[in-house]
């Protein structure tokens, strides 16, 4: 790493009080978007410097508030998804914990650019310590001016609450997000209407991941061309890849989209512990189709692993070393989404069920070939057949570890 | 029995429903304050919640339901999340979990019987650069091995 090279997570965790940040030249991003741009200005800059939502879906950050419309009467209201669930993922964890600020900057800067005035951050029940941080972190920069009425002595203003969660994975999908923080099941809406225009309370509605609005300030503070040349074209900037399971030095690496997944595995994170080799890597959380060793050669960035049949994801890698049994990994895999699915889609409520019975029983009993077969009819059966990406998250992995590790699988099996 | 949160709980649930439009947006922040505050939501708790919501009982059975950290029965005085997703699981969760039942003498969703401890099982807590994890009262230990477990459980058992 490059001294002084603009980092969004600082390396140790005592550095997230607002006078360190400022150290870092925070709210310097916020104050140039806020005294001298129009709100115009600023979403289009954030368009042009292509960074991706790395909740998930990858879908681009300024494009989603330009959805927004203009000018309309009534309120608006900014979701910051802090719901991390994704199981293998744990960086939004490490923006809470070492860079709470670049988050309230972020949103600053997204509420004056979509003409906001009302942020809910929505934490997962299980990030409760950092919730009360996040509290901390908003006192701070509401004592200093850069919360509340008038921020930098502008006519602008914006109130942040950080809503604490109570368990449920659903709610990281943005619509469940909005049902859950209205007081309800969280179970998703049928899109459309889509949230920018009918989202929380009714009213147009931003909903950001936690990491994508921390990086939003670099874009403001250094520019979207520079933002844009530290990643792809398509693709800009660096993004917090965790790496865990069977490596030397699990845990978040801050690198530019673009890193070859094997360069993040090998050089990042070590590679495995002495005398293990890789069997599988999982690259973007558990909804993320595996990948063989021989895969691994691939660019991080959404496209790259879309086009590969997987998906960047949360990016959260894990890496699954020889000797584990797929049968394990196939009934973890299996049991989750059978235990997270909110029921409301039929495909999925009783598609995930069944395939978690399926594999408890083959795990129990032992089966044959027709057995994996049954389980990718029900994962094709859900498919394309849900109102939210849950049902593709839970049966594309499912599908991918018995298409790729199929022979290992009928061993397993046989009785 | 009727339920009166105390005090302290009443007035941090009153601050809690100034800060949404609408009351019922304040459900899940009033159920951690109710659970906070009498350690696990009665029928007669849910009652004062819909009261206080002005929602039929219905709307807060559903939501209690439907939530995993929401306990509705008493619990231990601590409680054990337990991490058994895939890094903790490839990290040897199983048999961390096999370990703390064997010495709990419970499975996940039970309490000991003198009122110490609650196991529980978790999908991913978002600790995976340090698995195996766990949750003690909210409060992260990872990774963790089967001589930490079973200190750490001496210690609940003694002073939880």
């Amino acid at each position: 790493m490059v001294e002084n090279e603009v980092r969004l997570l600082p390396d140790d965790d005592g550095s997230w009080r607002i006078e360190a940040y400022l150290r870092r030249n925070g709210y310097q991003g916020a104050r140039k978007a806020l005294t001298t741009m129009s709100p115009e200005s600023v979403v289009a800059e954030v368009c042009k410097a292509v960074i991706r939502g790395r909740g998930g879906a990858g879908f681009p950050a300024g494009v989603k508030w330009g959805f927004v419309p203009k000018g309309a009467a009534g309120p608006k209201y900014l979701c910051v998804n802090a719901d991390e669930g994704e199981p293998g993922t744990f960086k939004d964890r490490l923006v809470l914990l070492r860079a709470p600020h670049a988050l309230l900057e972020g949103m600053l800067i997204a509420a004056y650019a979509v003409g906001l005035r009302t942020a809910y951050v929505y934490v997962r029940a299980e990030y409760a310590g950092l919730a009360a941080r996040l509290d901390e972190a908003i006192a701070e920069a509401r004592a200093a001016g850069f919360l509340g009425e008038r921020v930098f002595g502008t006519g602008f203003g914006l109130e942040v609450v950080v809503h604490l969660g109570a368990g449920a994975y659903i709610c990281g999908e943005e619509t469940a997000l909005l049902e859950s923080l209205e007081g309800r099941r969280g179970q998703p809406r049928l899109k459309p209407p889509f949230p920018a225009a009918v989202g929380l309370f009714r009213s147009p509605t931003v909903i950001n991941n936690v990491e994508t609005l921390a990086a939003i300030p670099q874009i403001l503070a250094h520019g979207a061309d520079w933002f844009l040349g530290r990643g792809l074209p398509r693709d800009g900037g660096t993004r917090l890849f965790g790496v865990s399971g069977a490596v030397r030095r699990p845990g978040v690496y801050e690198l530019p989209v673009g890193t070859p997944l094997r360069t993040l595995i090998e050089v990042h994170a070590g590679g495995p512990p002495e005398g293990r080799s890789i069997k599988a890597v999982i690259p973007g959380g558990l909804s993320a189709p595996v990948l063989l060793p021989d895969e691994l050669d691939i660019s991080l960035d959404v496209d790259s692993l879309a086009k590969a049949g997987s998906m960047l994801g949360s990016a959260g890698v894990v890496v699954i070393p020889d000797g584990t049994p797929m049968l394990d990994v196939l009934h973890v895999t299996a049991r989750f989404y059978a235990h997270e699915s909110c029921g409301k889609c039929t495909p999925c409520r009783i598609g995930t069920s069944w395939i978690f019975k399926t594999v408890e029983r083959l795990r129990r009993d032992g089966g044959g070939p027709a057995d994996l077969d049954h389980v990718l009819r029900l994962a094709d059966g859900i498919r394309g057949r849900t109102l939210c990406p849950f049902g593709e998250g839970a049966a594309l992995p499912v599908r991918a570890l018995i298409l790729k590790f199929r022979g290992e699988l009928e061993q397993a099996v046989a009785r | 029995m009727s339920y009166t949160p105390s005090p302290a709980a009443l007035a941090r649930i009153e601050r809690t429903l100034a800060l949404y439009p609408e009351k019922l947006a304040a459900i899940l922040p009033v159920l951690h304050a109710v659970q906070a505050d009498a350690g696990f939501i009665s029928h007669e708790a849910e009652a004062w919640v819909a009261a206080r919501l002005a929602v039929e009982p219905v709307r807060v059975r559903e939501v209690l339901s439907f939530y995993t950290m929401f306990r509705r029965a008493p619990g231990g005085r601590a409680t054990l999340r337990v991490c058994r997703n895939i890094t903790c699981t490839l990290a040897g969760a199983g048999d961390i979990l096999d370990l703390i039942k064997d010495k709990l003498g419970i499975g996940p969703g039970e309490t000991t019987p003198d009122g110490a401890i609650t196991l529980v099982t978790a999908e991913c807590l978002g600790h995976c650069d340090h698995a195996p994890c766990l949750q003690v009262n909210g409060v992260d230990h990872g990774p963790v091995t089967r001589e930490t477990v079973a200190a750490l459980i001496e210690e609940l058992k003694a002073h939880g």
